[in-house]
């Protein structure tokens, strides 16, 4: 069992190639004590970042998402992170209306001198992530059934009269 | 059969020696449903019929058509899909007549059914602003503000947005007085827990048919879906409410700023679950953030395929 079970929380960072990446090796070099709990994931640029990775990310358990790339204007690919601006802000949406808490979510432009700063992102996000706790599983519908009562009524169908609908036609 | 019915006869019937086929609609299996209808020869003309129960987006078929000369009968919201499938070079503008028609509101069939207990229908009726429905236990008239698709309470273009030939306009309000609560209202009110346990519930119920998606006039990916893809692997094999709602986030990012919110998804779903929500509230939010709403502009450009240096309205945020 891993040392930090339990005071750990699933973190996983989408990193762009030529500047957060290099930014979080800079804090590596620099020696900055960082929390542990971000799992790099590193990608040539935040333009790769399909909005369904963060998604899929949240549904297969991880309590926070960042994603992290060059600032506006700084892009290796000319435009890949103002591409991801547009995408990362309507997935924010989604993530709402979900129900997962969009708070869970972040992305910010770190680039590979700022060392420090990427010290501070991954500080601040991590301990927002903890302050939210673990993030909310299904927990098996009969449960679910009983708690949301009066919502569950809008979608709800009563198709008994199908049948009868049928042979009356 | 109406006035309206019968002018768009009269009008198709002057078209069709120019066209191949022109899409309309007929009654169902009964007076609560309705089909397309495809009409190639004047007898086929004598089938048609329009009205609040027909509920089908025609428009869903064009790309299918494409390269054949289409006649289309098109309410305001269809008119939508048709510009945005026009935008994405899907169909052709000089393939395509237009037959408009005004609409006072499209009717849910499951409202109605909620309506009457579930009673068996043996007939309805729509008369303006209410709907008389007669089951086995009697009749049952409802007001039709009541029994509504979700996406009529939201609609701002009764009338089609681009038609070659117009049927008498009408100018009647489809939703006087209040609305009932719709499913994005109740979405609005819940906290983010609540939402994730609506959506759990309801994803429970879904069989994984994919029939919102095969009904989606913008889903055009065909056989490469990537819900069914096994490079990459998106979704796996199980029955679980986590695969079904990444599925509906799946459609909800790959129609956004391209839906139209026709409400096919949801018309479709065989287990009534309100898939249309989330696309509406995404819709919501593309509308606020770009100030672009899909299926209005033919010429302009989808907003997740451009981008501004500077953007009005996206802020940076902190991490802590």
């Amino acid at each position: 069992m891993p040392v930090l079970e339990g005071k750990e929380l699933r973190i996983v960072g989408f990193l762009c190639n030529w500047c957060s990446y290099g930014g979080a090796d800079t804090a590596g070099v620099g020696r900055f004590a960082q929390p542990t709990d971000l799992r790099i994931i590193k990608l040539p640029c935040t333009g790769r970042v399909n909005p369904l990775f963060v998604v899929r990310a949240f549904l297969n358990g991880a309590d926070g998402v960042l994603v992290s790339g060059c600032h506006p204007g700084d892009c290796h690919y000319t435009a890949g992170n103002y591409y991801a601006r547009r995408r990362l802000e309507v997935l924010r949406e989604l993530l709402d209306v979900m129900g997962i808490n969009p708070e869970r979510f972040h992305y910010t432009w770190v680039s590979a001198s700022e060392g420090q700063k990427w010290k501070q992102v991954v500080s601040d996000f991590t301990a927002r992530i903890h302050a939210l706790g673990p993030a909310a599983t299904f927990t098996g519908c009969p449960a679910v059934t009983g708690q949301i009562g009066a919502a569950v009524e809008i979608g709800g169908i009563g198709e008994t009269g199908e049948t009868g609908m049928k042979a009356a036609g | 059969m109406t006035q309206h019915t019968q002018e768009l006869r009269k009008l198709i019937a002057q078209e069709l020696p120019n066209l191949d086929v022109v899409l309309a609609w007929t009654h169902g299996h009964n007076s609560l449903t309705s089909t397309p209808l495809f009409i190639t020869t004047q007898e086929d003309l004598e089938k048609l019929d329009s009205g609040p129960m027909h509920v089908q987006n025609l428009a869903a078929y064009l790309p299918s058509l494409k390269g054949r000369k289409v006649g289309i009968v098109t309410r305001g919201c269809d008119s939508r899909t048709i510009i945005e499938l026009l935008q994405e070079k899907l169909i052709e503008r000089k393939n395509i007549t237009i037959f408009g028609i005004s609409c006072s509101g499209a009717v849910n069939i499951r409202a109605v059914r909620r309506a009457v207990n579930g009673e068996s229908v043996r007939s309805v009726q729509a008369d303006g602003d209410s709907i008389t429905v007669t089951t086995n236990h009697g009749t049952h008239t409802l007001r039709m503000q009541d029994v509504l698709m979700d996406k009529c309470y939201t609609c701002t273009n009764q009338t089609p947005i681009i038609h070659d030939h117009m049927v008498i306009a009408q100018t009647a309000d489809h939703v006087p007085g209040d609305a009932p609560q719709t499913t994005l209202d109740a979405l609005d009110s819940m906290e983010p827990g609540e939402r994730f346990a609506f959506w759990e519930e309801h994803m429970d119920r879904c069989i994984r048919c994919y029939a919102c998606r095969n009904a989606c006039p913008l889903c055009v990916c065909k056989d490469s879906c990537v819900a069914q893809s096994r490079d990459p692997h998106w979704l796996d094999q199980s029955d679980t409410p986590r695969e079904k709602l990444m599925f509906q986030a799946i459609h909800a990012l790959h129609s956004a700023g391209r839906c139209t919110e026709c409400g096919e998804c949801e018309r479709a779903c065989p287990m009534g679950i309100p898939v249309l929500a989330m696309k509406q509230a995404l819709n919501r939010r593309i509308k606020h953030l770009f100030d672009y709403q899909a299926g209005m502009d033919a010429q302009s450009t989808p907003p997740l395929f451009m981008f501004r240096q500077q953007e009005e309205n996206i802020k940076e945020r902190d991490a802590r």
